[in-house]
């Protein structure tokens, strides 16, 4: 008969490879013992047996017979989770329906069960996003393994262009640990140290404490502790947002066709980064600025344009679809819930989760991954100053990884708002997990992001040669950023709004677009000059949305430091903000996701006329010139500063807004813009307004 | 006795009564859960009491509403095939397939057969876990009789 040896055959196995790696394959290391799965099942017999079953495994099992309970479960521990099991057929709720907003809001590999073995059952699991379908009788076979898609989620966040192997350790740890670790990882960024060491601090805190937290302890002893940021020790580099800052700058300085990764390693002088380090970030950063190309050009493109770029961001938009909307989350700063419920809706599946309190280190992580995607496209680098902080965090919330480079791009695209928020950040917000909320907002750095969403945007373009760091992290000097000076105001402005942003943020992993949504809250409300406006914005219906998308835009401009940390930091923190903020917006705005949308999609509209006039003039302030050709962009996203922020939302809504309704048309979900989490709706169209 | 225990077992997964998914439930008792499997047994037994009891007032309604008996029989059909009631799951799925055609008179015959076969397999079980427990585990310490 079966007996615990054989589980602990299993956990021993599993131990003994949990012990990270050092050499970037950390995250098969996990675990599969102590895995901690939760159970949904209405049949109290075969919650039973699977509980029995799973012990034998050694995961450590909660079981729960209703799927609200389940979600609540979720929800209050975010982090306390690694895997969901499911049935079908539920009383209380379809364990489809469960499966979608674990996937939106927490990001979880959820497996379906069911007696019920019809092709369109299951191929509505699929469809939904489940990573696997048990028939029923559930065998000990099927489930011994399921810790592989714990993993390979993991690894899949991660394999967007990461940078040096560290990353996706970090990366695929900080899934694990999202939730876990959140904290531990902020330990670790604070210092902004852009040198590997914090970074990898940050990466390991992120990693070790979540993973300490769990299972590791069983395997490693939790060496890592949580908060130590050497737990993980791994030779890898986290790419912080400072240090994705340098690699940006070297790149750029070198010209990115020309810039190899020897040239780029001397140019950026960081002691203790190898080349290969160098290399495989390059590969990544390649792979995002390829994507924002594709996708209307990053979403600087978006950004700059306001209105123009719209139609451009636009295009590429349309191309985003799921992933997009992830890393628009991410770097959007969309709360990584609601960028994972945009995601989830959109794609129907876990989008990614912001997890707040992730550590800054995860964020780090998921900076570098979107950094790159993002730090093109993104907005103002200023504002992804607040960003630095957020992105980090948010990075490690929710948004799995892997779709950080996504959704950064994405949600640069989307995040037509000044937030350029480089889409690292946003993803790395997004991943945060509202960790950052706020914090982030006022992210030093260049903050103006979070706030000035359409700020950033124009500033991006130009921000991009410049920012090579991350703006968003609170080390990162502003400077870097884009607009320093216009973001600084945001920041301030942003705080309160961050917090909206930071909600946002955390959306944005979700794909949900919430720039349009936030823009069209800020247009609305304020079009007075950004700071002001910008807090009003976010404190009126929008807040919610203006913030958020601030924050993503913020992010994404610093590119991809930002992203990393200010960005996580800031979005977590903004997207908390957001979140609240989106309790106000929703006042205003229908909260409802479509409504957002349609809100927002008229801001934007109307943002989209109005900025072009006005909004020049502040913008130019605000951002000190970040880039300098783009004058108009920068126009545009000041103008949408300068308005206020609503305007600054609205740019940001419009581009994002076209991005998101593009978006969402392909994914045929109606743009959500609401900061709520559940994007699920993409169609902008459907909004009412 | 542990011979007749075995016996009975066997008889019971001859006849089709039980399939092997008992037996993966029995792998899941050990020292630490030594009467695993009794306890689903029972706790299947009392769930799908109240089953069949709320079937049966849907049926007796005459109203015949497919759907909710289909997902009545759905839970009842998952937690059988759960303990391995081989009879009873067949039972189950016969009657969701006159649900599915909306053959009325044949979930009423349908159901009828599948609440004998309930009642035999708990009884059968009952009978098998007494003597179980009399005999004592099988290879483990022996428990007080």
């Amino acid at each position: 008969m079966m007996n615990p040896s054989q589980g602990r055959g299993l956990g021993s196995g599993g131990g003994s490879s949990s012990g990270r790696k050092q050499g970037g394959e950390a995250v098969v290391e996990m675990f599969p013992s102590g895995l901690r799965v939760l159970v949904v099942d209405d049949d109290p017999t075969c919650l039973m047996i699977l509980e029995r079953m799973l012990r034998t495994c050694l995961y450590e099992v909660t079981k729960c017979n209703r799927a609200e309970m389940a979600l609540s479960l979720l929800r209050n521990n975010k982090h306390g989770f690694d895997i969901v099991i499911s049935d079908v057929h539920m009383p209380d709720m379809d364990g489809f329906k469960l499966l979608e907003h674990v996937g939106l809001e927490m990001d979880l590999p959820v497996i379906m069960m069911s007696a019920d073995d019809s092709k369109s059952v299951v191929l509505k699991g699929v469809t939904h996003g489940a990573v696997d379908y048990l028939i029923k009788p559930v065998r000990m076979e099927a489930l011994k393994n399921i810790w592989q898609h714990v993993v390979r989620k993991r690894r899949s966040e991660w394999s967007v262009p990461e940078n040096s192997g560290s990353i996706e350790e970090t990366g695929q740890q900080q899934q694990q640990q999202q939730q876990r670790g959140g904290p531990a990882v902020s330990g670790g960024e604070d210092a902004a140290d852009d040198n590997a060491s914090s970074v990898n601090n940050e990466g390991n805190n992120w990693r070790s404490s979540s993973n300490n937290s769990r299972k590791r302890k069983e395997e490693e002893g939790e060496e890592q502790g949580d908060e130590d940021a050497s737990n993980l020790k791994k030779p890898r580099v986290v790419w912080s947002v400072e240090l994705h800052q340098q690699f940006v700058a070297a790149v750029n300085q070198l010209g990115v066709e020309k810039a190899v990764p020897k040239k780029i390693l001397e140019l950026m002088n960081v002691p203790g980064l190898t080349r290969e380090n160098v290399a495989s970030h390059l590969q990544k950063y390649r792979i995002y600025l390829r994507r924002l190309g594709g996708v209307s050009q990053h979403q600087g493109n978006l950004n700059n344009s306001f209105m123009t770029g719209q139609d451009a961001s636009f295009g590429p938009l349309s191309s985003l679809n799921g992933f997009d909307l992830q890393a628009l989350a991410v770097t959007g700063q969309l709360p990584a819930q609601s960028l994972a419920q945009l995601q989830a809706a959109g794609l129907g599946r876990p989008a990614m989760v912001s997890k707040p309190g992730l550590p800054v280190s995860s964020v780090v992580d998921e900076r570098s991954i979107f950094s790159f995607d993002n730090s093109k496209p993104r907005f103002g680098d200023g504002i992804g100053h607040h960003q630095t902080q957020q992105p980090q965090m948010n990075l490690l919330h929710g948004v799995p990884t892997g779709m950080e480079p996504r959704q950064l791009a994405c949600l640069q695209q989307q995040l037509p708002v000044g937030n350029r928020m480089s889409i690292q950040q946003q993803i790395a917000a997004v991943r945060a997990g509202h960790s950052v909320q706020n914090s982030g907002m006022m992210m030093p750095q260049q903050q103006p992001f979070p706030r000035g969403p359409s700020i950033r945007q124009p500033m991006l373009p130009n921000r991009i040669t410049e920012r090579s760091g991350f703006s968003g992290r609170s080390s990162v000097p502003e400077s870097s950023r884009v607009l320093p000076t216009s973001y600084t105001n945001l920041p301030t402005q942003h705080s309160s709004t961050s917090v909206a942003f930071n909600s946002f943020q955390q959306e944005l992993p979700v794909n949900s677009f919430p720039l349009p949504s936030a823009p069209g809250l800020s247009v609305p409300a304020q079009v007075r000059k950004p700071h002001s406006s910008y807090q009003e914005e976010v404190n009126s219906s929008e807040a919610g949305f203006t913030t958020p998308s601030y924050d993503m835009f913020s992010n994404r401009h610093n590119d991809w430091d930002l992203r990393s940390i200010a960005f996580d930091a800031h979005q977590d923190a903004e997207s908390v903000a957001f979140s609240n903020s989106e309790a106000y917006s929703s006042s205003t705005m229908p909260r409802n996701n479509n409504n957002n949308t349609a809100v927002a999609a008229t801001d934007l509209g109307r943002n989209q006329q109005q900025t072009p006039p006005n909004m020049v003039p502040h913008h130019h302030q605000v951002y000190g010139n970040g880039g300098g050709g783009s004058t108009s962009v920068r126009v545009k996203s000041e103008r949408v500063a300068a308005d206020t922020a609503a305007m600054a939302f609205h740019e940001q809504y419009s581009n994002q807004e076209d991005l998101m309704s593009a978006l969402l048309k392909q994914e045929g979900v109606a743009p959500v813009v609401d900061t709520e989490f559940d994007f699920d709706a993409y169609s902008i169209d459907d909004i009412p307004v | 006795m542990q011979r007749q225990v075995a016996l009975i077992k066997q008889s019971l997964f001859d006849q089709g009564y039980l399939d092997e998914q008992f037996v993966e439930l029995e792998e899941l008792q050990d020292d630490a859960n030594p009467n695993f499997v009794e306890e689903v047994a029972t706790l299947y037994f009392k769930d799908s009491a109240r089953l069949i009891s709320n079937i049966e007032q849907a049926l007796e309604r005459g109203s015949f509403d497919f759907n909710r008996l289909d997902n009545y029989m759905h839970q009842f059909k998952g937690s059988s095939t759960s303990i391995g009631a081989s009879k009873v799951k067949t039972e189950c799925t016969m009657f969701r397939e006159y649900c599915r055609v909306g053959n009325a008179e044949g979930c009423l015959r349908t159901f009828k057969q599948l609440k004998k076969e309930h009642a035999t397999l708990r009884k059968k079980l009952e009978q098998y876990f007494q003597l179980a427990r009399q005999a004592g585990p099988k290879e483990t310490a022996r428990r007080p009789k």
